[in-house]
């Protein structure tokens, strides 16, 4: 199974390589948005609950975009029965997929947090940033898992581009709740307050959760 | 929190949480109802469509029997 | 399986119990000290919140079922139970916003855990039957939205701790909802009318579940009396059996 999922996150990471499609368009929707925020707010600085929920929403809003993609090429081009015709868990093309999806979430976020802190933070980035590594990790565990799942569902159906957005903001309403709860003190306008480890244990059992309920349930939709 | 609303200002809104419920409820009877009125209509249908069927039946018997009977004569 | 077996006595029982619900609600719980009147919209707003919750999860469990043995018939049971939790719990939200009118003063208020997190899953569950549509082939839609029943389901519980801890967080709750610390004639009242809610959500799944049976046997009949199909195929999201 490990030697299946490699193979096919390292398609998947050679492909986006080489074809550059989602994540440099992630990183510009990012950046855009930080712009509009800042024309619709009308603020030309951020701190606090503010900064966090305007920087975890953008991430929100740019995870989309890629997740609306992330099985398209295997429905266009016949990869899903290629997939299934080899003997693999089929489980396998889940992990990959979320892997996946996790590198370029980090990888947006490497660009959009830093450009978020050039263009529109108040405080400075580095104040906490251990703790907002920490979060962003767990949070886009979540993004991923979730992410993937919901991806899986509506790419078989006729309006797909449609329904992940609006299966997928629910799911992912307590990720944010809990990321931007546990972000807000760390941006705070007068030096970092201390991480609240109650957010990072609800975005750990989130992803526990989900993530086993997906690792269960995902064979039941590549069938046929 | 506004203080409590006296008894004539609070009524209406419990009475309307009330009818609301009230309302649901009985859209989904009349819904309902209009459901079990198709099946009635279909099965009035398809048993005369059976007894039809089963009185064709019986006259091809009958038929039958009477062409046999005039073949053996 | 026939649905309709019992279904009389159930619904006498239902009308019964929710009768003596409302009584109680109306001429036997006290009045509440900070509330007052406008305090009895819960006893029907929080109970047809829980059994709306109580359905989606059921629907959750039914459709694990049919993952499992592939018989459209719990597939069917979901989609009746599903649905019946999305009625439930679009009253739970107008009922909702009426309290929240009376006792704050505008129609929707973010501090109440029960009314956001009721929001959030009437968002997801809402996308059930857009989901089912855009899906033609019939056992692959079964399968779909099972799948769909049963991660909407085990969001319901998670869904309703993050947002209850948030909203604690920031707004402190100056008030006691029915089942913490409230008086013994209370929490009576207000199990009489959850046991009425539920009674009711049993027997309108029940009645659903007997009008779509006929429905289909009728439909089986047709086909082999009269050979032909009462009306052309068309796309939809209900199961068939």
């Amino acid at each position: 199974m490990r030697r299946a999922v490699g193979a096919l996150l390292r398609k998947d990471l050679l492909v986006e390589l080489r074809t550059k499609e989602a994540v440099p368009a992630m990183a510009l929707f990012s950046i855009s948005t930080f712009v509009v925020f800042h024309f619709g707010l009308d603020r030309s600085s951020l701190d606090g609950s503010l900064a966090a929920g305007v920087l975890w929403v953008t991430l929100l809003f740019a995870a989309v975009l890629g997740i609306n993609r992330l099985f398209v090429a295997e429905v266009e081009q016949g990869g899903f029965d290629g997939f299934l015709l080899a003997p693999v868990d089929r489980t396998s093309l889940l992990v990959a997929k979320a892997l996946a999806l996790l590198a370029f979430l980090v990888l947006v976020q490497l660009i959009a947090i830093p450009a978020f802190a050039f263009l529109l933070l108040g405080p400075s980035l580095w104040q906490a940033l251990p703790e907002l590594l920490a979060v962003a990790a767990l949070a886009d565990v979540g993004l991923a898992v979730i992410g993937t799942l919901v991806s899986a569902i509506a790419i078989r159906t006729r309006a797909r581009d449609l329904i992940v957005p609006i299966l997928l903001l629910p799911l992912l309403i307590p990720v944010v709740l809990a990321a931007a709860q546990a972000t807000a003190p760390l941006l705070a306008l007068d030096g970092a307050g201390p991480l609240p480890g109650r957010w990072l244990a609800i975005l750990a059992i989130y992803d526990g959760v989900f993530g086993l309920l997906a690792y269960a349930i995902f064979d039941f939709l590549l069938e046929d | 929190m506004l203080p409590a609303l006296p008894l004539d200002e609070a009524g209406p809104y419990v009475a309307a949480a009330y009818l609301v419920f009230f309302a649901l409820v009985l859209i989904y009877v009349a819904i309902m109802a209009a459901k079990l009125g198709r099946i009635e209509r279909d099965l009035t249908e398809l048993t005369e469509l059976a007894e039809r069927r089963e009185a064709d039946e019986t006259a091809a018997d009958q038929h039958e029997h009477e062409r046999v009977g005039a073949t053996r004569e | 399986m026939t649905y309709g077996k019992g279904l009389r006595p159930l619904a006498a029982l239902t009308a019964l119990t929710l009768t003596a619900a409302f009584a109680l609600v109306f001429f036997f719980a006290p009045l509440d000290a900070d509330q007052g009147f406008v305090q009895k919209i819960f006893y029907v707003h929080v109970p047809i919140g829980i059994v709306a919750l109580v359905g989606f999860m059921a629907g959750g469990v039914f459709a694990i079922q049919h993952l499992r043995t592939r018989d459209p018939r719990h597939d069917l049971r979901s989609y009746v139970a599903i649905h019946i939790a999305i009625v439930l719990a679009l009253g739970t939200l107008v009922t909702g916003s009426i309290w929240a009118k009376a006792s704050w003063g505008s129609w929707w208020v973010w501090q109440e855990p029960m009314l956001v997190s009721f929001l959030i899953v009437f968002l997801l569950y809402a996308c059930y039957t857009p989901l089912r549509f855009s899906i033609e082939d019939k056992e692959r839609q079964a399968r779909y939205a099972s799948v769909f029943a049963i991660v909407a389901g085990a969001f319901v519980p998670l869904n309703f701790a993050a947002v209850r801890m948030a909203e604690a967080y920031i707004h402190p709750r100056t008030f006691a909802t029915t089942g913490g610390g409230i008086p013994g004639d209370m929490f009576l009242t207000f199990l009489v009318a959850l046991a009425g809610i539920g009674l009711l959500f049993v027997t309108l799944w029940k009645y659903e579940m007997a009008s779509k049976n006929a429905t289909f046997k009728l439909r089986a009949l047709r086909r082999t009396l009269a050979g032909d199909e009462l009306a052309p195929a068309r796309r939809s999201a209900a199961p068939t059996l």
